[in-house]
């Protein structure tokens, strides 16, 4: 019963969440709404028992990923209006809604469960936190440690990509400034 | 003997290949004699075939085989018999006085190299087609001599009149050469040889249907090759070509392919009398249709083309009645006297400025002395006086008409000989006697070269004498044909047939000489009659065929050309050319650069292939049922 | 209804990841698209993590954290590029970047 509601209140409120980024003008929003989302699902984690998946969600979306976004944001014009639209709305909406139909038609049908097999069973008597833990540094400790050297690669990207010329934002320079540099970048393209 | 045969073969290619290689140069006397001199170590060998031959002994060989596929064996086997060894002395004969005469004739012409190395091509197919052993040899020789005639016609390209001619001349004998092909798959069909000996010697196991089958067919082949009617209005029109040409190709040789064919068949036709008697029938009725049409033509080289349209029918009479050595024989004396005739007519052409029509003429006589002696001698040759070779010949093949009791054919063609004196003689009065015409026209005739007049003298002697060589020649060729001799019973009627012919065709020369000799103008009450409109007009067959067959075939070729190429076939193309062009111009969308776009694209893709995994797998799940329902439609 | 099953949990993973879809469809501020992306890949954990639950399988958790690496990077990969690019053109929008145009 009280999985049932649980269940139920945060589905709305991580759809509404996701629906409001997607339509919102404002980035601001936006991003509060996606901050929201990441947090009612980590919800689900806790429902579905994998804890240490939700402690993970909060940690890395919320807070490294949701903060990196707001310094990020920091470097553009939010403010400006973008003209979003183009094209028809209808086949976009009928795209995605033929999607799921079809995804969901493909789970109802028992095509793939009866042929799951469990390779890594839980581990009775041990908390989530342990067995993610043995599982991880048993079974995925090669892809474990590859996740973690494709982590140091962004990072160093995301620092060379964004540090160069941090000296100079186009928001504090004046609208003669950008033609200028747009001019000496268009050259370089050429 | 086989190095004699390569010589009498090749030396003719090697003078062609020769003079091609100057073609596209300006004039160099080189070629003609170069050319003049292989043509003559080609008839020298002939003369030593021939006399290898008079021996009573043939050569065959094999030069290399050329198709050998399954139970077809075809080699480049070549024959020198009695018959092929006749065909032979005649085409290096004529071929060689043609060579040295156009040195002269052609003097001025800027083709002079390219000239010779056709007629030299043309020499080639020619001996080709006469010395092959086996029938798909004789075609390509066939076709042969059909492209360099079609190149020799139309050898002054820039006429319009040329190239029609030769073109006309080209696919009247492309229909004719269907026939001949379809005879040569029958005999292959029916005999699995195409080697005369051996095709021949199945033949007699066929039934009748059969070989009449394959003689019709062969004979189609013989009659556009030989200008039969209905086949035969190529050739006056191939009088465009240069003289020489007409002397050679459409006199002397080429048109007796048909002849030579039947000759050549003898084994065939001997089996189907019936088609024997179709083709003398055919022969008679041809000789004498031409010989009328020659009587009142305007044109010097027309009025020769229908005298040797008249004895190509004479021979025919002949072999389809039998005397394949009386076609032969006939076949080689004229063609001496006739390209005689056709190189005189040069003569005078030239000297006339290209003018053709003889009532321009006249008196010729003075200024050009040599010419009309060669010319009239011909005549009297072609008329059949004794002693020329023409009675010999001509005269044998009037006795086979009576002989073997074909009385209408024999008639007709006695009147026929007594045409022919007429317009032969008519012409020779016309060109050569009376008044001066042509000084009205401001012509100043000359004699030919010297050497020119030579060259023609071997013609001319053998015009003469030609005749002579009868009991030799058939004591030769009657050792492969049918020896059958045509006497007349009684001594009696023989006198007075031969005696009355000769009275008949000399009445008919002296009146052409009592009509022309003085001729004044045209008489106009005459030319308003019907009979001359209709001979004029050539019976209006041509007239007839451009009405209705060219036309026609021209409208349902414009039909077919709007409706069905433009219509159906283009329209066809056009629309998957457009189809293809419009998808692309829709779809260029697709790649336009707009990552926005493209993302939607994406995901359209993978609600495509979500829907098709949901297909299948509703298709497996319920593979069982739709089985049932599928065995249930289709029991 | 009030028994909540794995399909309850693939039906909302499905819904979610079409508003992703939505999402990427629609928005031509880059930024946007970028939270469009996170969106499909939470929707993806939420499956991953449920089916782990239900048959009782840590592969699926396993695969739920190495999605969480992969949007790290990405974010941190991405943003940078964003910055070198608003640093270039001065602005994120989609429609202007047509250097791939044909």
């Amino acid at each position: 019963m009280f999985e049932a509601i649980a269940f139920y209140l945060f589905s709305i409120l991580t759809t509404v969440m996701f629906y409001i980024t997607v339509t919102t003008k404002q980035a601001l929003f936006a991003l509060t709404a996606l901050a929201a989302g990441m947090i009612f699902i980590s919800a689900f984690f806790f429902i579905l028992g994998a804890d240490f998946l939700g402690v993970v969600q909060i940690i890395v979306y919320t807070g490294a990923v949701m903060a990196l976004y707001a310094f990020g944001m920091m470097f553009f014009d939010t403010t400006r209006e973008l003209k979003e639209r183009s094209g028809s709305s209808l086949i976009t909406a009928g795209l995605s809604i033929l999607s799921a139909v079809f995804v969901v038609l493909i789970f109802v049908a028992p095509i793939v469960s009866t042929k799951i097999q469990v390779t890594a069973p839980l581990i009775a008597g041990a908390t989530n936190s342990q067995s993610v833990g043995m599982v991880l540094f048993t079974k995925y400790l090669v892809p474990f440690e590859l996740a973690a050297v494709m982590l140091l690669v962004a990072m160093i990207a995301g620092i060379v990509l964004a540090g160069k010329k941090m000296d100079r934002s186009l928001t504090l320079m004046a609208e003669e400034e950008i033609m200028i540099a747009e001019e000496a970048n268009r050259k370089v393209l050429l | 003997m086989e190095l004699y045969l390569y010589i009498a073969l090749f030396s003719p290619l090697v003078g062609a290949l020769f003079a091609g290689l100057f073609g596209a140069s300006p004039k160099t006397l080189l070629t003609g004699v170069v050319n003049s001199s292989l043509l003559f170590a080609s008839f020298l060998s002939s003369a030593v075939l021939l006399g290898y031959v008079l021996n009573g002994q043939t050569v065959h060989v094999e030069m290399m085989q050329w198709i050998a596929a399954g139970n077809l064996y075809i080699p480049f086997g070549f024959v020198v018999d009695q018959v092929s060894v006749t065909m032979m002395m005649v085409v290096t004969t004529v071929s060689t006085v043609v060579h040295v005469y156009s040195i002269g004739y052609m003097d001025h012409d800027k083709g002079f190299n390219r000239f010779f190395s056709y007629l030299s091509a043309f020499v080639f197919s020619m001996m080709v087609l006469v010395m092959s052993d086996n029938f798909a040899g004789l075609f390509i020789g066939w076709e042969g001599v059909g492209l360099c005639s079609w190149l020799l016609i139309g050898f002054w390209y820039h006429k319009e009149s040329a190239t029609w001619a030769a073109n006309e001349a080209f696919i009247m004998n492309r229909i004719a050469d269907l026939g001949m092909l379809i005879g040569i798959f029958l005999v292959y069909w029916n005999t699995g040889s195409l080697q005369y000996d051996k095709a021949f010697a199945v033949m007699p196991t066929l039934d009748n249907i059969t070989l009449m089958y394959i003689g019709v067919f062969l004979f189609i082949g013989a009659m556009g090759k030989s200008a039969q009617f209905p086949l035969h209005t190529w050739l006056a029109d191939a009088m465009e070509g240069p003289t020489p040409v007409s002397a050679l190709i459409h006199a002397a040789t080429m048109v007796t392919a048909g002849v030579y064919l039947v000759v050549r068949a003898n084994p065939l036709y001997h089996m189907i009398p019936e088609m024997g008697l179709f083709i003398a029938s055919l022969g008679a009725f041809v000789a004498m249709f031409a010989a009328t049409m020659a009587l009142v033509n305007r044109d010097m080289k027309r009025i020769i083309a229908y005298s040797t349209l008249s004895q190509l029918g004479y021979m025919f009479v002949a072999a389809g009645l039998g005397a394949y050595w009386v076609a032969l024989f006939h076949l080689m004396a004229h063609a001496f006297f006739k390209a005689l005739l056709f190189l005189g007519a040069g003569n005078v052409m030239h000297a006339m400025d290209g003018e053709l029509d003889p009532f321009k003429m006249g008196g010729l006589r003075k200024s050009m002395k040599w010419t009309f002696i060669m010319m009239t001698l011909a005549s009297v040759a072609l008329a059949g006086i004794y002693p020329l070779a023409g009675f010999f010949s001509k005269d044998a093949i009037l006795e086979v008409g009576f002989v073997e009791h074909h009385y209408v054919i024999y008639t007709v063609l006695l009147l026929t000989a007594g045409m022919t004196a007429f317009y032969s003689f008519r012409l020779v009065a016309l060109i050569f006697h009376g008044e001066e015409r042509y000084k009205v026209f401001g012509f100043h005739p000359h004699e030919a070269y010297k050497f020119v007049l030579i060259a023609m003298s071997p013609l001319a002697i053998l015009a003469v004498i030609a005749g002579s060589f009868k009991s030799t020649y058939f004591d030769m060729v009657t050792k492969i044909l049918p020896n059958t001799e045509y006497h007349i019973h009684s001594e009696v009627t023989e006198w007075t047939m031969i005696i009355g012919t000769q009275l008949f065709v000399i009445l008919a020369i002296f009146f052409a000489y009592k009509k022309y000799i003085n001729f004044k103008g045209e008489n106009k009450e005459f030319e308003k009659r019907l009979v001359y409109k209709v001979l004029i007009n050539q019976y209006y067959i041509p007239y007839f065929y451009e009405e209705y067959i060219t036309k026609p075939y021209r409208e349902l070729s414009t039909v077919f050309w709007k409706k069905v190429d433009m219509k159906v076939v283009d329209a066809t193309v056009d629309c998957i050319a457009n189809g293809i062009y419009k998808a692309g111009e829709n779809t260029r969308d697709m790649q336009n650069g707009n990552l926005s776009s493209m993302l939607r694209w994406m995901v359209a893709g993978t609600v495509i292939l979500l829907s098709l995994a949901v297909a299948f797998g509703l298709a497996v799940r319920y593979a069982d049922e739709i089985s049932a329902v599928l065995s249930g439609l289709g029991a | 209804m009030m028994e909540i099953g794995l399909t309850h949990y693939l039906v909302l993973s499905t819904v979610l990841f079409s508003i992703g879809l939505l999402g990427v469809m629609r928005r031509k501020n880059l930024l946007m698209l970028f939270f469009a992306t996170e969106i499909l890949l939470n929707a993806v954990n939420v499956g991953f993590a449920a089916i782990s639950h239900y048959y009782n399988d840590l592969t699926g958790q396993m695969f739920a954290f190495f999605i969480i690496a992969i949007a790290a990077s990405e974010v941190a990969v991405g943003l940078g590029l964003l910055i070198a690019w608003y640093k270039r053109h001065g602005n994120i929008n989609l429609d202007a970047m047509s250097s791939m145009r044909g």
